[in-house]
């Protein structure tokens, strides 16, 4: 590998931005295509839909015999809301590899003895945030039913792109958020990002089997198709 | 987005910048229940020191003895490891899979 690929990669890396590294298996030659760069890539097919399942593998391409290495970002979670809800839900993301930070200005719902193990502010959306650089690999719920807390930290997440946000409420709790956040100054295909209710429609009742459901429609956003995932919202 | 070998290439970059011959392995393959999945890597440098995995630990003294001859001829290699294939390699792999991980020096 050419010291400059391997610096960039590195870089890439850091900064938290997806690329391929893609190696000729047979001759050793390389490049690194940044996700960014797929649209116009030859390979863009295949770039696309092994960044989206997060897998490296070979492919054979014109006669060559090459090998994609992904390079994604560890997905991350933020939880807006120590409730019950969030006490099944951070280790459920957990174990599907998501870092997981919970957010809750009340200590007496953000309390380790809730949350054993998993990283907890105690601190108002405005302050907790924006150290925490959150970014489009980031997963972003909403559970605290509080305006106070839920709609700063919804417009920081359609400020940073993150890939899934979700808020707790029914629809018509719902309607007024969008009022709100309207008001705010939020566009529309922002609020329209929001999924709400959140989680898929699986009739969930307990908070576990909701955190089930908070879950699944994560990971039906992460990894399906564009057309798929419309057709799953 | 899984989590993934943070440190290797990021040591693979500063065992350069300190002057060694450095060697970087890739599992670019693998059949039935291989123990690192495609990606996984193990980077080496000519002090025979390595970091990171290709397999559960069974043929990574196999990968660095490669990995010198790689940093030495500049050459990159694809190495074969699997049960059926003692005749090439004195190492298999104790789970049954196959792997193939491709060998390339760094700079």
């Amino acid at each position: 590998m050419k010291l400059e690929i391997l610096h960039e990669l590195n870089a890439e890396r850091a900064a938290r931005r997806p690329v391929i590294l893609v190696t000729d298996t047979e001759n050793g030659e390389q490049r690194l295509v940044k996700a960014a760069d797929f649209a116009r890539d030859p390979l863009r097919t295949e770039l696309e839909k092994q960044l989206r399942m997060g897998k490296s593998a070979g492919i054979e391409a014109g006669g060559r015999k090459l090998f994609l290495n992904v390079f994604a970002p560890t997905a991350r979670m933020v939880v807006i809301g120590a409730v019950h809800i969030s006490q099944a839900l951070a280790p459920l993301a957990r174990s599907l590899g998501y870092d997981v930070t919970i957010i809750d200005p009340r200590t007496a719902f953000a309390s380790p003895e809730r949350f054993p193990d998993i990283p907890l502010i105690a601190e108002w959306p405005d302050v907790a945030l924006p150290p925490l650089n959150v970014d489009h690999y980031t997963a972003f719920v909403a559970l605290t039913h509080d305006p106070k807390i839920d709609d700063p930290a919804l417009l920081h997440a359609f400020e940073r792109d993150c890939f899934y946000i979700g808020a707790l409420g029914s629809r018509k709790t719902h309607a007024k958020r969008g009022e709100r956040l309207r008001a705010q100054g939020a566009r529309e295909s922002d609020i329209a990002r929001i999924h709400a209710p959140i989680g898929l429609p699986i009739g969930a009742v307990s908070p576990a089997e909701i955190a089930v459901a908070i879950m699944a429609e994560i990971t039906a956003q992460l990894r399906l198709p564009p057309k798929e995932k419309e057709a799953a919202a | 987005m899984l989590n993934r070998d943070e440190d290797i290439l990021k040591a693979a970059e500063d065992w350069h910048k300190a002057g060694h011959g450095v060697a970087l392995a890739t599992v670019v393959e693998t059949w039935g229940s291989a123990p690192r999945p495609a990606g996984s890597s193990l980077v080496i440098n000519d002090e025979g020191t390595f970091l990171g995995s290709v397999s559960g630990g069974c043929v990574e003294g196999a990968v660095v003895t490669e990995a010198m001859d790689v940093i030495e001829s500049g050459k990159p290699k694809m190495l074969e490891f699997g049960v059926a294939d003692e005749t090439a390699w004195n190492v298999g792999l104790s789970c049954g899979g196959t792997i193939r991980v491709f060998v390339e020096k760094v700079g």
